[in-house]
């Protein structure tokens, strides 16, 4: 019997959900389960209503379940708005001492006094969520050893290590005695552990590995956590993380940061990349390598601020003025985010253009098993480089009219010759012009560029029976959830597949169109209220994609969500 | 050895007798005596007659967007601090639409200097009003006269700047070694240079600024004094100092940046095995 099973933690901003939820996902990712876990956080400190789900399961899952296996409760909101999706047999923790008055069909109840034995077994009132999460896992008659391992981690080996090992096992032996014979069964995989990251953490661990070493942002949900981890990982790998200003201040810092050499990115949100959208043209006209990463979030205008969305792909595609290439790109998964940043480098340098990578707060602050990453698989390719030795210096020039549209790059101060770049239109040579034949010129050798790029593209991915009668198209972050979607409808005899692309810029029209045009029913799944994919599949290609499923509340996709809703459809 | 025609750069494009060519023959002596060649100069310049400036020189050249002259020369000082780093402003760029980052490279002490041509009025536009038009100065788009200026000098030394100085174009001997200075400095140096527009502004002239600048090198003054620098930076009307204002030793943010001190971050390698090290942390 495969196991699949969800735990959800809910609670208070400030009681720790985040924590029991991260801990939870860490001790089975140590016992060589899969891990997709996610948070939904309102945009405060205190109070209101967060939780965190964790799916665990013994194959790979790039989605989280509808269904609760284990709730976790903290207050009474928890079990009020959770307890309908409850499975027959789950299961809710909560302190009855705390909670008074839980009621409810679904699920069995387990009362737990897990601030008293905080407090008596542990080392106070603080320790309730390590009762909490010791109680979780006696529920599946998990191995306690590797909760020990994971509290030492995270509090050391001293006094608060110790309390805290103490705090679990409490609740893990109280659930054991007073709950006897209801025990589920998930044991440690004989398999490795697996390493447990956010979507924002592979992004960074992709920018560093790539060589990024310079980058420049502003605070912003959900971007936030990729400038933290690159400052915070800045002294041991030489990286430079600059706290900019604003957004403006952002991206021209790593625009010039690129243009004397060094690979640099920045990371926002939407309303952050408005503000960012001049230096995309700065980049295009002055032809500087950039990394920019845009994690959605509802929009527009401030939105919802701790929610997902896929509303920027229509944005990102046009944001600026005039016609210069650039590249899109939304990784499927989370371990796929890593892979997708090193390839943005390497496009941004080799065509010497912006690359932005959309990912939204879904990916970016969900949890999953990953890896092992093989860091010898990362190729570094920073595009033409001007040789000194091959050519006279005092000849180059930063904007030569070539064949391919790429000029070769050097770097001011690392050799004889001056590296002249300008935001007005320009000549070869770098300097302001306004002379007709050279403006046209510049505008073709830089559109030029599009060609290989377009190369380049990878083809999208299809899953699911050929000739089906349905296809479900989607991007980015829905990758996991439509995969599952399909396997469910399939079990249930529906003629169903996917095609889903990461690479979504320069558009591959043939491919999707060759694609879909032969099948009866088309549905864009997306995080968007007008299907911002179909509308581009349309301009592209022409062709009308049929149906749309679209969500737009700031919540992610589940695959149970895609596959009823696929059936309303009628398929 | 430097010399002039390393440094000769494209026709400029400025109104015959623009302050903008006191301002560009003062920087090119500047590192001409300085013997700094032109592959080790950046400059940075935003939008505005001042920011055509780097093409009428040579050097490296960052021709950027309106206001945006700081940012990527910042973004570039630390990509590369062996650069001399020079980001060129007008007023409009510096103190309007780049006001904010103005304040933020003064906080942060960027090691880069900072020439701001400060013509008190809009020229590539044609004559509109600037932050710093003296007040009541009337303009196409000021009908009923400017607002209060804002004051570059007390804002640069009150946001953290440790180089703050002022020149005249008209004295381009004084504006070379103050120019000079700034480039030696460490940190963020502003230099704001009063530059006579002679198309647009009629009233802030050559001969209105003659008449009231004087050097304060020629006074027994302390530009290590923060409270009488700021009592220089109110100094507006008959007489106007020029010269250093406000100088104090800090470090720069740079200097601060520990893989700064392994060399350019632009000559360090990369090397993609270097994350083995943290993936441990997410086990």
């Amino acid at each position: 019997m495969p196991i699949d099973f969800s735990f959800m933690i809910g609670g208070e901003a400030g009681q720790g959900v985040q924590s029991v939820g991260f801990l939870l996902a860490k001790v089975f990712a140590r016992g060589g389960y899969h891990i997709f876990a996610d948070q939904d956080y309102e945009s405060r400190i205190r109070g209101g209503h967060n939780f965190f789900r964790v799916r665990v399961s013994d194959h790979k899952v790039n989605a989280i379940a509808e269904d609760v296996d284990i709730l976790i409760a903290f207050n009474m909101d928890s079990i009020e708005l959770h307890q309908p999706k409850m499975v027959a047999e789950g299961i809710i923790i909560y302190d009855g001492d705390r909670l008074k008055g839980v009621s409810g069909n679904n699920g069995s109840l387990f009362r737990i006094p897990l601030e008293k034995l905080a407090e008596e077994k542990g080392g106070g009132k603080l320790m309730v969520n390590t009762v909490a999460l010791g109680a979780a896992l006696a529920i599946v008659n998990y191995d306690l050893n590797i909760l020990n391992t994971v509290l030492v981690d995270r509090f050391g080996n001293g006094e608060l290590g110790s309390k805290n090992i103490a705090a679990a096992k409490a609740g893990y032996d109280y659930v054991q005695s007073e709950h006897k014979g209801k025990f589920r069964n998930i044991k440690p995989l004989s398999e490795a552990g697996k390493m447990l990251l956010t979507g924002n953490e592979t992004i960074a661990l992709g920018a560093i590995a790539a060589g990024c070493k310079f980058m420049a942002a502003y605070p912003m949900t959900p971007a936030s956590s990729i400038m933290e981890y690159i400052a915070a990982k800045s002294r041991d790998l030489d990286l430079i993380m600059v706290h900019a200003e604003d957004e403006i201040a952002a991206i021209n810092m790593a625009i010039g940061a690129a243009y004397a050499g060094v690979r640099a990115m920045t990371a926002t949100s939407g309303s952050g990349l408005c503000l960012m959208v001049e230096g995309i043209g700065l980049a295009g006209i002055t032809e500087t390598p950039i990394v920019i990463i845009d994690g959605q979030r509802p929009g527009p205008a401030v939105g919802l601020p701790t929610r997902t969305e896929q509303g920027d792909l229509q944005f990102v595609l046009h944001a600026h003025h005039g016609d210069f290439p650039r590249a899109v790109l939304a990784p499927a998964a989370i371990e796929d985010a890593f892979w997708v940043t090193v390839k943005a480098f390497n496009w941004a340098e080799r065509y010497q253009l912006p690359v932005i990578v959309l990912t939204d707060q879904h990916l970016a602050s969900s949890y999953a098993t990953v890896g092992p990453l093989d860091l010898s698989q990362v190729t570094i390719d920073r595009g033409m480089l001007f040789s000194e030795k091959e050519d006279d210096p005092l000849e180059y020039m930063r904007h030569r009219v070539t064949e391919s549209g790429i000029s070769l790059r050097a770097f001011p101060g690392l050799g004889e010759a001056l590296v002249v770049t300008d935001c007005d239109e320009h000549d070869e040579e770098g300097h302001l012009t306004e002379d007709a034949g050279e403006r046209t010129a510049q505008v073709q050798k830089r559109l030029r560029k599009i060609l290989p790029l377009k190369k380049e593209i990878g083809k999208p991915h299809k899953y699911g029976a050929r000739g089906a009668e349905a296809t479900l198209i989607g991007w980015g972050s829905t990758y996991g959830a439509i995969h599952e979607a399909v396997d469910i409808l399939r079990r249930e005899d529906v003629s169903i597949n996917m095609l889903h692309l990461s690479e979504l810029w320069p558009f591959p029209a043939k491919a999707v169109a060759d694609a879909v045009h032969k099948t009866p029913n088309t549905y864009a799944i997306e995080n968007n209220a007008t299907g911002q994919l179909a509308r581009l599949i349309k301009a592209e290609t022409g062709y009308d994609v049929s149906g749309r499923i679209l969500k737009y509340d700031g919540r992610p996709f589940t695959p149970a969500y895609i596959a009823q809703a696929v059936k309303k459809e009628g398929c | 050895m430097v010399t002039v025609s390393d440094y000769a750069g494209l026709k400029p494009a400025w109104c015959p007798g623009c302050g903008n060519f006191g301002i560009l023959e003062a920087l090119n002596r500047a590192v001409i005596e300085m013997g700094i060649e032109p592959r080790q100069v950046l400059l940075v310049s935003g939008i505005g007659q001042a920011g055509k400036l780097p093409h009428y020189t040579r050097g490296n050249v960052f021709n950027s967007l309106h206001g945006r002259s700081i940012p990527p020369a910042v973004g570039a000082k630390i990509a590369n601090s062996e650069l001399t780093v020079i980001a060129v402003s007008g007023d409009g760029d510096a103190y309007g639409e780049g006001g904010n980052h103005f304040l933020h490279a003064a906080r942060r002490n960027h090691d880069i200097t900072y020439l701001v041509h400060d013509n008190q009025v809009y020229g590539l536009t044609k004559g509109q009003a600037s932050p710093t038009s003296d007040v009541g100065f009337v303009t196409k788009t000021t009908p009923y006269g400017a607002a209060s200026p804002v004051n570059p000098i007390a804002l640069a030394i009150v946001s953290g700047a440790s180089f703050v100085g002022r020149g005249f174009a008209g004295d381009v001997e004084h504006l070379a070694n103050l120019i000079k200075k700034g480039i030696a400095h460490r940190g963020f140096a502003l230099i704001d240079i009063l530059q006579p527009c002679i198309s647009f502004n009629h009233k802030n002239t050559f001969q209105w600024y003659k008449e009231r600048v004087y050097k304060l090198e020629d006074e027994r003054y302390d530009p290590g004094d923060k409270k009488a620098a700021l009592e220089r930076a109110l100094e507006w009307g008959d007489r106007i100092p020029i010269g250093i204002i406000y100088q104090v030793k800090s470090l720069t943010y740079e200097e601060q940046l520990p893989p700064l001190s392994k060399g350019p971050l632009v000559t360090q390698v990369i090397d993609p095995a270097r994350v083995e090290k943290v993936l441990a942390e997410f086990m």
